[in-house]
């Protein structure tokens, strides 16, 4: 599979930044049928969004007639959520997690994205290929036998035997995202750095290290979202609300006592952990768009 | 950090010593991620291997009995196996297919210069960012029969489906689980194949204005093939995302009417069922699967792609 990715054709030039000019000539008006197809994905990416919003706004008989706009819109939901141990537990629980994870990820595979990337190497396309090959595995492979060898050594239902086996996926991720931001930091700068006396891992450490400042910010973002997304793993190695993340704990939400669908409830623990992934890709757009097709593209 | 420990004598000047301390550095610097990757990933499966040929459980902790392939021969002999084989690959083609169909145009979209074309771009990613538990609420609740988007909206307009079911029938219920994959991981898709169309150069298309193509004829016969690595690579991202499928039936369906996925059939019989052995079979028997299709895509893309960087040469 690596080779597939390394002689992709398009590998070079895909920075997505130097998009020729030429797409810019003449076509500032578009035919109004393109204009339609523009306001259908708009609408395809944002109306469930509303929905999701509107039904976290509502109560009793306003959500069970699925009214579309809230007659009376009420934040109760939004207190009961927050009233909830369960869900702060699971927040902070994610909230760790994810960034344990994500360090680590990023401390580790900065090492090995810099050595494959830059260094010479022996077997260098079969590291690569390995590497790749664990992104390929489905969880439910790692997550049953886990859940034995957690069992037995006391690491089941616990953070850290969360923290391990994330780590697995995040790591070929972070390396392959971050070996191809370092292919693009000029090898004069490092050649400069030994001219002056410095050994490769000095020349790294720094002059590479700071210069991919900016590649790392967008590897901890994808790693990030990965990393706090992931499901499978977190609902077969946990049981309690102790180590439960909050993609478990919001599978399941009970909701309140009440009788009524805890749809209302569920909907607003979902905007709750939403509005900060939101405003993430809104503030990195560009970081995010560079990330995802330099570690897919380019390999 | 161990690594610091490189003597530092090995100077630039003798290039051959750098080589040495560069592959030995190299070697250190990756050393980590592998150990990590091989013992979190390789001694699992092996112990997932294991644990297949035995019937255990943990009902009755520590009774464990070697029964060969048993686990196996059982599961393969099971309709549920092949249920959720079958499910799993209906779901993985056709939300695959819809991405592709719906990623190229909106990476089309994306390439073309107009006013609001930043904005176009992070409303498409949006959904991207949201958590694929949260996603499949949305749908959920967007599906709920009276209170939901779609089943009032449907009723409204006097059309078929409003007083359907939707989760709870089979042709409906996959039908919702799709539509949540598609509108969660297009974005995806688009990217990917956004970043192989910016590489095809201006001349090729003014090459072809010259010679007086349509528009269309210039799509099917310029822009698609130049472009089918990045779709090849699109799909085989996302067909093996899709494989491995759980979330979305998970939370959606629970699995019922016929929803459930490889993954989530490993899932029951290991956590709800209780049964280690059989469960550790049914996720050796999903990950070969997967690891079949991801062979057969490098066989058969993996060839068309090196022709088309030939083409490109």
């Amino acid at each position: 599979m690596s080779t597939l990715i390394a002689e992709r054709p398009t590998a070079e030039l895909t920075t997505g930044r130097k998009a020729p000019k030429r797409r810019l000539r003449g076509e500032s008006k578009l035919h109004p049928l393109v204009w339609v197809f523009v306001v259908a994905v708009m609408a395809f990416s944002l109306i469930p969004f509303y929905w999701l919003v509107n039904t976290s706004l509502k109560k009793g008989a306003s959500l069970s007639q699925g009214e579309l706009f809230p007659s009376q819109p009420t934040l109760e939901n939004y207190l009961v959520v927050f009233q909830n141990p369960e869900f702060l537990l699971a927040l902070r629980n994610s909230v760790i997690i994810a960034v344990v994870t994500t360090t680590v990820a990023l401390v580790f595979a900065s090492f090995a994205a810099y050595a494959l990337a830059r260094l010479k190497m022996r077997r260098k396309a079969m590291i690569l290929t390995l590497i790749l090959s664990v992104t390929t595995f489905p969880a439910i492979a790692i997550a049953a036998p886990m859940f034995s060898i957690w069992r037995e050594i006391g690491l089941y239902d616990t953070l850290l035997g969360l923290i391990i086996p994330k780590l697995t996926f995040a790591l070929p991720l972070a390396i392959y995202t971050l070996t191809s931001f370092f292919k693009e930091i000029p090898r004069e700068l490092e050649e400069s750095a030994y001219m002056d006396g410095a050994t490769p891992f000095v020349a790294f450490r720094k002059v590479i290290l700071p210069l991919a400042v900016p590649g790392l910010a967008t590897t901890a973002i994808l790693v990030f979202i990965s990393v706090w997304n992931e499901f499978l793993l977190a609902v077969t190695l946990t049981t309690s609300p102790e180590a439960r993340p909050v993609p478990v704990a919001i599978a399941f939400f009970s909701g309140t006592s009440e009788f009524d669908q805890p749809l209302g409830t569920i909907s607003a623990a979902s905007v709750i952990i939403t509005v900060p992934l939101v405003i993430l890709v809104l503030v990195c757009q560009k970081r995010i768009v560079s990330g995802m097709t330099a570690g897919a593209v380019k390999g | 950090m161990a690594i610091k420990t490189i003597p530092a004598s090995r100077g630039p000047a003798k290039t051959s010593g750098r080589d040495r301390a560069e592959r030995k550095l190299a070697f250190r610097m990756t050393a980590p991620s592998l150990v990590i990757m091989a013992l979190v990933a390789a001694v699992p499966i092996g112990y997932a291997i294991w644990l297949s040929l035995n019937q255990y459980s943990v009902r009755t902790a520590g009774l464990s009995r070697f029964v060969g392939l048993e686990n196996y021969i059982n599961a393969l002999a099971s309709q549920e196996w092949w249920a959720a084989f079958g499910q799993t690959f209906l779901f993985a083609g056709l939300s695959v297919s819809l991405e592709l169909v719906l990623g190229t145009a909106m990476a089309l979209l994306l390439n073309l210069a107009f006013k609001g074309r930043a904005v176009l771009r992070t409303v498409v990613l949006l959904p991207y960012a949201i958590i694929t538990v949260v996603s499949a609420i949305t749908w959920q609740t967007m599906f709920q029969p009276n209170m939901g988007l779609v089943t009032n909206v449907l009723s409204a307009l006097g059309l078929p489906g409003g007083d359907v079911v939707w989760l709870g029938e089979h042709g409906y219920a996959m039908a919702v689980i799709v539509m949540a994959d598609v509108w969660k991981t297009t974005p995806f898709a688009a990217l990917i194949i956004l970043a192989g169309l910016q590489v095809i150069s201006a001349e090729t298309y003014e090459a072809a204005e010259l010679d007086g193509a349509s528009k269309w004829q210039t799509f099917v016969n310029i822009t698609l093939p130049l472009l089918r690595p990045a779709i090849v690579l699109a799909a085989i991202f996302r067909t093996m995302d899709a494989l491995r499928v759980f979330d979305l039936p998970f939370v959606l369906t629970r699995g019922a009417n016929g929803t459930e996925s490889m993954s989530m059939l490993a899932y029951t019989q290991l956590r709800e069922n209780r049964l280690v052995g059989e469960g550790s079979a049914l996720s050796i028997l999903t990950f070969l699967t997967v690891m079949v299709v991801s062979v057969i895509y490098v066989r058969f893309a993996g060839g068309n792609i090196r022709d088309v960087a030939k083409e490109e040469q």
